[in-house]
């Protein structure tokens, strides 16, 4: 038995630390089929967006005194104003065209933003503690001993990634969202402001994107290309979901986050491509996606 | 559903294109012109310890030269790696084929380093290595055109591996970057553990670059049991290590965490909380007497406001000794041929404030002391950038590789 527990013990391990990776992935690939599901748009300045949520988390500590539970809030809001912006002084513009542009604007828009903020603060990153909160011991699970703030990054991934599909799936204003994705003309005939609804959904995608970038500045290296390292993982995740589908970019998130931990167990020099490897194997078998719609 | 993925994926790759700065007066005066290239990480996690600074320092290097007061002119460019072999190779055979460049300097990231040297011993120029670590670069990749000036594997592996051994650390386990750097830096601290009697348990292979999650790598580590964790990556790895490593606790159930490269820019990303106590080997520090105080004034308000990194102070001592060397040569013979210039080089002995006195050895290996550092507490710290502390100074003759075990081609026995 203990020989068995000795064997099993890693898969336990990994498992559970790429729940935590997972947690990211979900979040980060909810933002990315929200905005477009609903706008049709590749929001490829994502990565550059969960970014700046880490820096911001920096700069109100720094430069304001405002502590992670402030930055929590504080930092979505403020990169999502950043996003409302965006959309309307340009992403609107486009929706008229083909989706390549959208693409090639908010690549655009990831290089600019990532190139500002490294000749701004190098290529190093900025130190980011752990909430005072957190600084308890390790919980100890039996086959391993995890961080405390490991633990909430899971939780409060669940808890923000299951709202925000309940709010698109089973609330009245998510309805009026998917039928303006449906029949914009028929939304906006009916008295609703379509427009508005479209730069709401991509502040609120956007603010997503930092609010995991709030969680992840105690945890990794807050640098200029913390989100370019994600994004294109990321994408993968939101292509093996199936492009748009909400609770598919959710699931494929933490599913694809326990698989890479376990490639970290008995290959990890292919544990950056892994995710690859099952992408290109879901498009041959599954063109849509695990979840997406034909 | 209009868009396909197969657009998706080729925007990203279009990423991917080197950059060139491109030469003011190309062709311009050429038999009197020394064009001096500056390749290195422009935009990636070595950018801070390496890019536009490397660059700076050998501005610097020239205006003290004094050369084009003498009617020489130099110039320099600069171009971004992005840490990848092809695009380095790219610049480089642009650079020497087309624009007519005389020498290469600095290139961080090994695997880029060993493509640029085979490349520069190719066409007859001279390379000369600041940025890459690994050691093969004076042992089986050895050439008459390449000198490797501030550091390198065995360096770290005497320094920081050796303390480690010497401090009681018997087993190890390392975390490697998977390329060329990574496994140098491994097999020759491996060696050194061996040699002292000590055991490697084990370690892992992490890819390069784009690992952003050390977490599963640590717990690995912390299985092995081994008494010794060694880092074998650089940069935003190893902070990404460390800060992981800080937040599961590891050093407080036992283990020890060797940083086995740490660079200043790298203390400062991780914060004196953070790093203290991390004991780390380097060539240089720019806080460690007079001299080197006195080149970092020089040198001026660095992008960022960071302090010289060893490889910064490296690229402008190794370009200083090659503009003396052309002068000494004429610029028409060091035109002519990139391993005359390295034969003279290696035949004059080095003297500048970041190194002191040293020389360079038939191997291409540039001989001078080692340090071994310790990182202060917040509380020892009295200023900005005062972050090490000095625990020994590793005489020239043995900081290095001894000249007999590398495997160069070039000595002759």
């Amino acid at each position: 038995m203990s020989e068995l527990w000795y064997e099993l013990e890693p898969f336990l391990q990994q498992g559970t630390l790429g729940l935590v990776n997972g947690a990211f992935y979900a979040i980060l690939s909810l933002g990315l089929a929200v905005i477009f599901g609903m706008l049709n748009v590749v929001n490829f300045a994502h990565g550059a967006q969960f970014m700046l949520g880490a820096f911001v988390a920096w700069m109100l500590l720094n430069w304001a005194g405002i502590g992670y539970w402030g930055a929590l809030v504080l930092a979505p809001l403020l990169v999502g104003l950043l996003g409302v912006v965006i959309e309307r002084t340009m992403i609107a513009r486009l929706y008229k065209l083909d989706h390549l542009y959208g693409l090639l604007l908010t690549f655009g828009l990831a290089l600019i933003i990532e190139g500002t903020m490294r000749n701004a603060f190098g290529s190093s990153g900025l130190p980011y503690q752990v909430p005072e909160a957190f600084r308890i011991p390790p919980v100890d699970l039996g086959y391993m001993l995890m961080p405390a703030y490991r633990f909430w990054i899971v939780v409060v991934s669940l808890v923000v990634c299951l709202g925000t599909w309940y709010a698109i799936e089973k609330t009245k204003l998510g309805s009026y969202l998917r039928a303006a994705v449906e029949r914009p003309q028929l939304v906006q005939a009916f008295g609703i402001n379509v427009p508005l609804m479209m730069t709401a959904t991509y502040g609120a995608g956007v603010a997503l994107a930092a609010f995991a970038g709030v969680l992840a500045a105690p945890v990794y290296s807050v640098n200029p290309a913390m989100g370019a390292n994600f994004i294109i993982i990321v994408f993968a995740v939101v292509v093996i979901g199936g492009m748009g589908s909400i609770l598919g970019s959710i699931v494929t998130g933490y599913i694809l986050g326990v698989i890479e931990g376990f490639t970290r167990v008995f290959y990890p020099e292919a544990s950056a491509t892994v995710v690859f490897v099952i992408m290109a194997i879901v498009l041959l078998v599954r063109p849509t996606g695990l979840f997406g719609r034909a | 559903m209009s868009i396909t993925r197969r657009t998706l994926l080729t925007s990203t790759a279009a990423g991917a294109l080197p950059l060139v700065t491109p030469l003011r007066h190309a062709r311009a005066q050429a038999a009197n012109t020394i064009r001096i290239g500056v390749l290195n990480d422009q935009s990636g996690l070595y950018r801070d310890l390496t890019g536009p600074g490397s660059t700076q320092a050998v501005r610097l290097a020239i205006q003290e030269s004094g050369i084009t007061t003498r009617g020489v002119n130099v110039e320099v460019a600069e171009a971004d790696h992005q840490n990848k072999p092809d695009v380095g190779s790219t610049v480089v055979r642009q650079w020497l084929d087309r624009d007519g460049f005389d020498v290469v300097v600095d290139v961080p990231t090994s695997s880029v380093a060993l493509a640029v040297n085979t490349l520069v011993r190719e066409r007859n120029k001279v390379f000369l290595c600041s940025g890459a670590a690994t050691s093969d670069l004076t042992g089986s990749a050895c050439s008459p055109n390449t000198i490797h000036w501030t550091y390198d594997t065995w360096m770290l592996a005497r320094g920081t591996g050796g303390a480690m051994v010497a401090a009681g650390g018997r087993t190890w386990f390392f975390i490697t970057a998977d390329y060329a750097f990574g496994h140098a830096l491994e097999r020759d601290v491996s060696n050194f553990v061996r040699a002292a009697g000590g055991e490697v348990l084990g370690g892992v292979r992490t890819p390069f670059p784009g690992t952003t999650d050390f977490s599963s790598f640590l717990v690995q580590a912390q299985r092995s049991r081994a008494q010794v964790i060694g880092l074998a990556n650089a940069g935003g790895d190893t902070i990404n290590s460390i800060k992981q490593a800080a937040e599961f606790g590891i050093t407080r159930r036992g283990q020890r965490l060797a940083g086995l490269l740490v660079f200043i820019s790298d203390v400062h990303a991780l914060g004196l909380q953070t790093a203290q106590g991390l004991v780390l080997t380097a060539t240089f520090y720019w806080d460690l007497n007079d001299r080197t105080r006195e080149f970092t004034r020089r040198l001026g308000r660095m992008p960022n406001d960071v302090r010289p990194s060893m490889i910064h102070a490296g690229c402008y001592s190794a370009v200083l000794h090659y503009l003396k060397t052309v002068e000494a040569m004429g610029v028409q013979a060091a035109k002519a041929s990139g391993a005359a210039v390295v034969e003279r080089m290696k035949a004059m002995p080095t003297d500048d404030i970041c190194f002191g006195q040293g020389t360079i050895r038939q191997d291409g290996r540039k001989i001078h002391p080692a340090y071994l550092f310790e990182v202060k507490s917040p509380q020892e710290s009295r200023g900005p950038w005062d972050y090490y502390k000095l625990l020994q100074t590793i005489p020239a003759d043995q900081a290095f590789r001894p000249l007999n075990e590398g495997g160069c081609p070039l000595v002759r026995t």
